[in-house]
């Protein structure tokens, strides 16, 4: 089949998923960015405003709390499931016995969708916590424990079985150099298996950030943002991340759609510039193979 | 011998973590069998004869908060299946289309998709549920059309990876035999591709059966409930709380992933691998 066959085929081919992809994605992404320079209650009463929605966003207390909040979340629970992740990994390649069923175990929890993990922890910990006279929806910071204890219970399986395909492709001659060279366990782990691990670990990471960055549905259904309290007039809730933020600033209230709306468009640009910071700085540590 | 010691040690070790990680899931299927003082008052604790009700959790919350539970799990294997399959038959054809011709428009359309894997949802999520409202698309066969357009880039990606690693020979010889290019396509690509085709699968089920906020502001709330906007709904201020019932619910809701996660479990393995190198 050459290429000039082919091409009058386009309609077949690719009509059907493109035009899907347009409706799905393309036109809502650049309509939205539009609507950020706008004013709206539905898509149809726009009027333009300029910058004056980006102005409010940085404005707004709630919404640079939560950005503060979510960038301490992410630093956190990225480091707890990639560490935790990765020494699962070695354990489970060390050959011990029962490695699959350790694995199945593992990553069970990731299936599990964020609605029902977040419901799910919540029973445990008001459980353990109306001992204590308190519950989850009461005191940020048990929040924030929260939802890095559930985050890390999802992801942790996933982030695993990346590591463990990592670790099983690392030749082993590589290994018995190292034992000949006489090196140590710890300098056997920082000198042959980190610089061979980078590109999962790179990727590990890449997931992590974005995941915990972009987290919906298990801080609605754990915490829904809450306690909330009121800072200088308006109400801040302790435990909202950017993208609950960004939910209620156009569910809550319709008059603040189009600065819901120019929130949106920060907070891909946030994501978006993590996202390939990282990328760049992890890759940038990965060796030939 | 101190090798064996320490093996044997580090299972023993791995058993207990284990046995602790599986705790949350043991937890709640206790409580859906005890009554909902009960699961209030001593959350932790096995049921006795006073606090142990049997199924009565089930039964009850089998049709709590006013929506059948059934329906919102038919609803769920309805839009995951469909739209799984129409993600991947549409999107391997374009994919196959696009790295096979290679022009301009082709080129476009490969990187606006990689473009499309780093945008939040939130960015989208109003003006697409406005479109598909315009578009009367908040049924659960019109989401089908939103699910495709919307996880087309993740697809798209991997299948055009996979396709550039195809021999064209292969192709060359089938258009040799007289095959056009649906044929070639549908006779010797496709089967060719089948391991993306169950990576991708298995990605796609797992995003759009879990998936709560696009069927929550896509669909018709009234009619149309998938397992998580059903959940979500029981959870705090939407209905009147009957823990016990929702304890059954999760319980119900987890089950058909157990079921699938055990039938399939090699596959996802390996549906995550592949997965991973669209980091």
């Amino acid at each position: 089949m050459n290429k000039r066959q082919l091409s009058k085929y386009f309609p077949v081919f690719v009509l059907p998923a493109f035009a899907a992809f347009c409706i799905g994605f393309v036109y809502p992404f650049f309509r939205g960015i539009y609507l950020s320079f706008c004013a709206f209650r539905t898509t149809s009463d726009a009027k333009w405003v300029g910058l004056s929605n980006y102005a409010q966003v940085f404005r707004d207390g709630g919404f640079l709390y939560s950005f503060v909040f979510t960038a301490l979340f992410t630093l956190v629970s990225v480091l707890a499931i990639n560490l935790i992740a990765f020494t699962v990994a070695h354990i489970l390649t060390s050959g011990i016995r029962g490695a699959n069923v350790f694995r199945t175990v593992f990553f069970m929890p990731n299936l599990i969708g964020g609605v029902i993990l977040g419901y799910i922890w919540q029973v445990i910990f008001d459980g353990i916590l109306q001992n204590y006279g308190t519950n989850i929806k009461l005191d940020s910071r048990l929040g924030f424990a929260g939802l890095v204890i559930l985050l890390c219970w999802q992801q942790i399986g996933y982030m695993m079985i990346i590591y463990i395909s990592g670790l099983n492709s690392i030749p082993d001659h590589l290994y018995e150099a190292a034992k000949v060279d006489g090196a140590t366990k710890w300098q056997t782990l920082r000198s042959v298996t980190l610089p061979m691990m980078m590109p999962s670990i790179t990727i590990c990471t890449f997931l992590t950030l974005t995941n915990s960055f972009k987290l919906f549905d298990q801080n609605l259904a754990l915490t829904a943002g809450e306690p909330g309290v009121q800072v200088a007039g308006e109400t801040v809730y302790q435990t909202e991340m950017l993208a609950l933020n960004i939910y209620n600033t156009f569910y809550q209230n319709m008059n603040t759609r189009g600065v819901g709306q120019a929130k949106a468009v920060v907070f891909f640009l946030i994501v978006a510039a993590v996202g390939l910071v990282q990328l760049y700085l992890t890759r940038s540590k990965e060796v030939e193979q | 011998m101190r090798k064996t010691f320490s093996k044997t040690l580090t299972t023993v070790i791995m058993s207990v973590i284990s046995a602790v990680y599986l705790t949350p899931i043991l937890i709640v299927i206790i409580n859906s069998l005890k009554t909902k003082t009960a699961i209030s008052a001593s959350p932790f604790s096995l049921p006795d004869a006073g606090t142990f009700v049997g199924l009565d959790n089930y039964t009850r919350g089998i049709n709590f908060g006013g929506y059948p539970f059934l329906l919102s799990a038919l609803y769920s294997l309805m839009i995951t299946v469909l739209s799984t399959l129409a993600i991947l038959l549409f999107t391997s054809m374009a994919a196959w289309y696009i790295t096979r011709v290679d022009n301009l428009l082709c080129r476009s359309i490969y990187y606006l998709c990689v473009f499309s894997m780093i945008v939040p949802f939130q960015m989208v999520m109003f003006t697409l549920s406005k479109v598909a409202d315009t578009l009367n698309l908040g049924n659960p066969l019109g989401i089908v059309i939103i699910y495709l357009g919307f996880g087309a880039g993740l697809a798209i990606f991997m299948f055009c990876g996979f396709v550039k690693s195809i021999p064209r020979e292969i192709e060359e010889a089938a258009t040799i035999d007289g095959c056009g290019a649906i044929r070639t396509f549908f006779g010797i690509v496709l089967p060719v591709m089948k391991p993306t085709l169950i990576s991708v699968c298995i990605l796609e089920t797992m995003w759009i059966w879990n998936d709560f906020l696009l069927p929550f502001l896509v669909l018709d709330i009234k009619e149309y409930r998938t397992i998580p906007i059903h959940i979500q709904y029981l959870n705090g201020s939407y209905g009147q709380s009957d823990i016990g019932a929702i304890m059954a619910l999760i319980v119900l809701s987890v089950i058909p992933i157990v079921i699938f996660y055990f039938t399939c479990q090699k596959h996802i393995i390996k549906g995550i691998m592949a997965g991973a190198v669209k980091g």
